[in-house]
């Protein structure tokens, strides 16, 4: 029996009285790769925010790991990686490891400093996502997608169980792009990381996921992901609320 | 130089402080520095202002602030600042920048109406306002000390969340990191450092030794545990140089540690230029570098 890591009932949320999210029901297993898709301001990062623990939702119940949101005291357990732009300063003077082994504060406690134990655990998350040549690099130095994997290490770095990402391939080129996802694959199927994505590129991505969500608003879709590709391009359409047609992108497996 | 600097205490005090304010002022101006804060440091400064000349006016009214060193009352008007910046930026959640301009002002216009009710205090002043090497008490020095050790503890021990407060906030809000708690002690750190360095360097010119050895720094630092370090370097390097000339010109000593930090970020700018131009010959004069 798999263990839920994100369980969302009836949740609403809405900004100064508009309504935002509208009865959103998301559960998200052990293991399962879910691609949260859907048009422009449908409501996916305000949903990513109530599960990391950012916003709070008017009504309903937010369950991670079994315990309520509002109590959760486990943030080590989720690695989250945004969107690259609203991430960082590039001129900041900082090595690759260095941010990287600061995905380990929170584990490590207040007033502790690193060990080298702690340098050991971020090297190892570079070999995973393929960066550890990069360690003593300024990251400020490094290329969009080279810099998205050090947060995938920043994030992997103390060991979770579940990545959250929003949008993380925005200013990322499309060969990167592919290198990028077939990673995620790889993180998901040999560690057995859960992986909840939020993304626009709904082709590439759904040949990954295991499960789909499509919001706008609320959810209108929740399954697995053969279910949706069965779905008719009019129906998702409806659901965006402008035509969406889907192009087959197969992404293969390759070495990170 | 040597023979005075063994002979007179005044000397002695001006040295030391000065030491330690070469490294606690550049190491919490590195903080400041990749946060884009660098105005609280200006603005804090300027409420000190309104501090030391607020105690400056008292002490001509009342016998009991005559005998009440007016560092006290400049860092606890700093700290007051700090606190007031920190609850104007939570009321301006869309403008937050607002709140710095806010309390610069209300430094300066309440350092000029003191200045200005007052009677005749102009060397004191001009002490405070530029920094002086024969001023400085051993009290000041004891204060300097005091506040030097509860900013490394702070930076020691919260090293960890201030960097990932400074290099992601938003990923800082999502590790669970509490970043109001230790936002709060920065601004107080802050007024600390502001208030032990207004001896040597001068309230209008602190927040020059808190970010100028930093923008060196950053210059040529690869790692952000290698730009605090050349950021002490540099920073003692100004204080050290600038103290030296000011004793010897008999002048300010504000003046010549901030020029010093300017002379010696101009060097690091020309030498990465000059440096930056032989690799792009290295590689056969094209257009790539390395």
């Amino acid at each position: 029996m798999k263990n839920t890591l994100i369980d969302l009932d009836d949740v609403y949320f809405s900004y100064e009285q508009t309504a935002v999210l509208e009865n959103i029901d998301l559960t998200v297993k052990e293991g399962e790769f879910w691609a949260l898709i859907g048009p422009n301001g449908s409501g996916k990062s305000t949903l990513i925010n109530i599960i990391l623990g950012l916003l709070k939702p008017d009504s309903g119940s937010v369950l991670l790991f079994g315990q309520d949101a509002d109590h959760f005291q486990h943030r080590e357990l989720i690695g989250y990686v945004s969107q690259k732009s609203n991430s960082f300063n590039s001129g900041f003077p900082a090595t690759v490891l260095e941010v990287v082994r600061s995905g380990l504060t929170r584990k490590t406690g207040l007033f502790k400093s690193f060990s080298k134990k702690d340098d050991k655990k971020a090297i190892h998350a570079l070999k995973v996502v393929g960066m550890e040549d990069y360690a003593k690099q300024n990251i400020g130095e490094l290329s969009g997608g080279q810099q998205q994997r050090v947060f995938i290490a920043r994030a992997l770095v103390g060991d979770p169980k579940l990545l959250v990402m929003d949008e993380p391939t925005v200013g990322i080129d499309q060969q990167n792009v592919k290198s990028f996802y077939s990673m995620l694959n790889k993180l998901n199927r040999e560690h057995r990381i859960a992986i909840l994505l939020v993304t626009h590129e709904i082709d590439l991505v759904t040949d990954l996921a295991t499960h789909v969500a499509c919001l706008n608003r609320s959810i209108h879709f929740h399954g697995m992901q053969a279910d949706f590709k069965k779905m008719e391009d009019e129906d998702i359409s409806k659901w965006y609320g402008h035509p969406v047609r889907r192009v087959h992108q197969h992404i293969e497996e390759t070495q990170s | 130089m040597i023979n005075a600097l063994l002979t007179y205490e005044f000397l002695q005090n001006a040295f030391l402080s000065g030491i330690i304010i070469g490294v606690i002022a550049p190491l919490l101006g590195l903080f400041i520095v990749v946060r884009r804060l660098a105005l609280i440091a200006d603005a804090l400064s300027h409420v000190a202002l309104a501090g030391i000349a607020g105690s400056l006016f008292l002490s001509q009214q009342f016998l009991f602030f005559s005998a009440l060193n007016p560092v006290y009352l400049g860092i606890g008007s700093a700290v007051g600042g700090s606190l007031l910046i920190e609850k104007l930026r939570g009321m301006y959640k869309h403008y937050e920048e607002l709140a710095i301009p806010v309390i610069l002002s209300a430094g300066i216009g309440l350092g000029a109406i003191f200045i200005s009710l007052s009677k005749g205090f102009g060397s004191d002043l001009i002490g405070y306002l530029f920094g002086s090497v024969s001023a400085v008490s051993r009290q000041d020095l004891i204060i300097v000390i005091i506040i030097a050790v509860i900013v490394i503890a702070y930076v020691r021990f919260l090293y960890k969340e201030l960097f990932v407060l400074s290099f992601d906030s938003e990923y800082s809000k999502v590790s669970g990191i509490n970043a109001r708690f230790i936002q709060m002690f920065f601004m107080i750190i802050t007024a600390l450092v502001i208030g032990a360095s207004m001896r040597i360097v001068g309230i209008l010119l602190v927040s020059s030794l808190m970010t100028v050895p930093v923008a060196a720094a950053m210059q040529i630092a690869k790692s952000f545990k290698g730009a605090i370090i050349y950021s002490i370097i540099f920073g003692e390097i100004a204080v050290i140089i600038g103290l030296f000339s000011a004793f010897h010109l008999d002048i300010a000593p504000g003046g010549t540690i901030v020029v010093t930090s300017i002379l010696l970020l101009l060097i690091v700018l020309a030498w990465k230029k000059i440096r930056g131009d032989r690799k792009t010959v290295k590689v056969g004069g094209s257009l790539y570098d390395d």
